[in-house]
């Protein structure tokens, strides 16, 4: 599939319509989710063919996407069930089967070596502290090829450190930097729309046994508070 | 949820040792076919729970699908697998991608907590005071 193709077919999917600001939702546009996925499959072969889990797919655009191109089998995972119904919407709109999954993130526990790719556009840690790291922390546990993800520009050395130090990354790269166009989603937006730098990464991490645990949110919290 | 969704699943209630397997109550569920993509599955074979796999298409009320043990890499890759309805390859394919649960639960083996699966979307959530730690 072209990409045009891709971001065409991104842009008929549904959005929110009455987005939760505690939960940051923000719809993943048609134009960066099709160049996220896009990347992902033809520079890494990370999707075709490959299991994909979406984390906090909202509308599923992410989840979509992967299935689009082919990855073999997609579980796409939300708190929100609101969230999971426009998700199931949109996939049975375009005949894909997707599997979704209604649970907390930081709760989630997926076992053995089945996940090969995860994918995420996940809450910034904007309204909450700490709900960045919980995504990727979690992405790292369970990927066994990488993790995917976006993450506002002005935190990209925390990241970074955080990842390799805490995370079991090997390697913590950014891809490229964009330029999210966020409309004006909540009542407290002051400007119609405003852009954000947001950097496009992917995390490797390291090759694990089954059964060993990669990282922990717990670990993070104590290591923080050692520091 | 297909069953090779159910094989990664665990829970993670307070009190769980390993939340896996998850025993699977079903109340409906439908066929989908989708087509086989033999290397697909054998590249999965050796990361699948074969007794969680077992399990689940029992719990369908299919204790023929699948058997006790698991196919062999020779097995799957037997000419014509593909195209052959009783092989190996296609009933691990059935077992794995083509059966969607609509309607049941997911049950915690270590805590019994249950799991209701509704519109084909289990719910993990947990309240905080529920959650292992």
């Amino acid at each position: 599939m072209k990409l045009k193709q891709l971001e065409g077919l991104l842009g008929d999917l549904q959005q929110f319509t009455a987005p939760k600001v505690e939960l940051e939702q923000y719809a993943t546009g048609p134009h960066i989710a099709s160049r996220m996925l896009y990347t992902a499959e033809n520079s890494f072969d990370d999707i075709t063919g490959k299991v994909v889990a979406d984390f906090g797919c909202g509308c599923g655009t992410l989840s979509v996407a992967s299935s689009l191109l082919d990855a073999e089998h997609v579980v796409g995972i939300d708190i929100d069930p609101q969230s999971l119904e426009l998700a199931q919407e949109n996939a049975a709109d375009l005949e894909l089967d997707i599997d979704l999954i209604q649970c907390d993130i930081k709760n989630l526990n997926l076992r053995g070596l089945l996940v090969d790719t995860v994918v995420m556009n996940p809450p910034f840690g904007t309204s909450r502290k700490g709900a960045d790291m919980e995504f990727i922390s979690m992405g790292m546990k369970v990927a066994t090829r990488a993790v995917y993800s976006l993450h506002k520009t002005s935190t990209r050395e925390h990241i970074k450190k955080v990842a390799l130090r805490n995370c079991n990354a090997i390697s913590a790269e950014v891809l490229c930097e964009l330029r999210y166009n966020l409309p004006r989603t909540y009542k407290f937006h002051k400007q119609n729309e405003v852009d954000i730098a947001v950097d496009f990464w992917r995390f490797v991490p390291r090759a694990r046994d089954e059964g060993s645990t990669a990282c922990s949110v717990t670990n993070l919290k104590q290591r923080r508070m050692h520091r | 949820m297909r069953l090779l969704t159910h094989n990664m699943l665990a829970s993670n209630a307070r009190g769980a040792v390993t939340g896996y397997p998850l025993k699977l109550q079903v109340v409906k569920w439908s066929t989908k076919e989708v087509e086989p993509n033999p290397e697909f599955l054998r590249g999965m074979l050796p990361k699948i729970d074969w007794p969680a796999l077992v399990a689940a298409t029992q719990a369908l009320g299919l204790p023929e699908l699948l058997p006790e043990a698991p196919p062999t890499d020779a097995e799957l890759s037997a000419e014509g697998a593909a195209a052959d309805e009783g092989s190996a390859l296609r009933r691990l394919h059935r077992a794995l991608l083509e059966i969607h649960i609509e309607e049941g639960a997911l049950v915690c083996p270590d805590t019994d907590r249950c799991f209701p699966i509704s519109r084909g979307v289990p719910n993990m959530l947990l309240h905080e005071d529920e959650v292992r730690n």
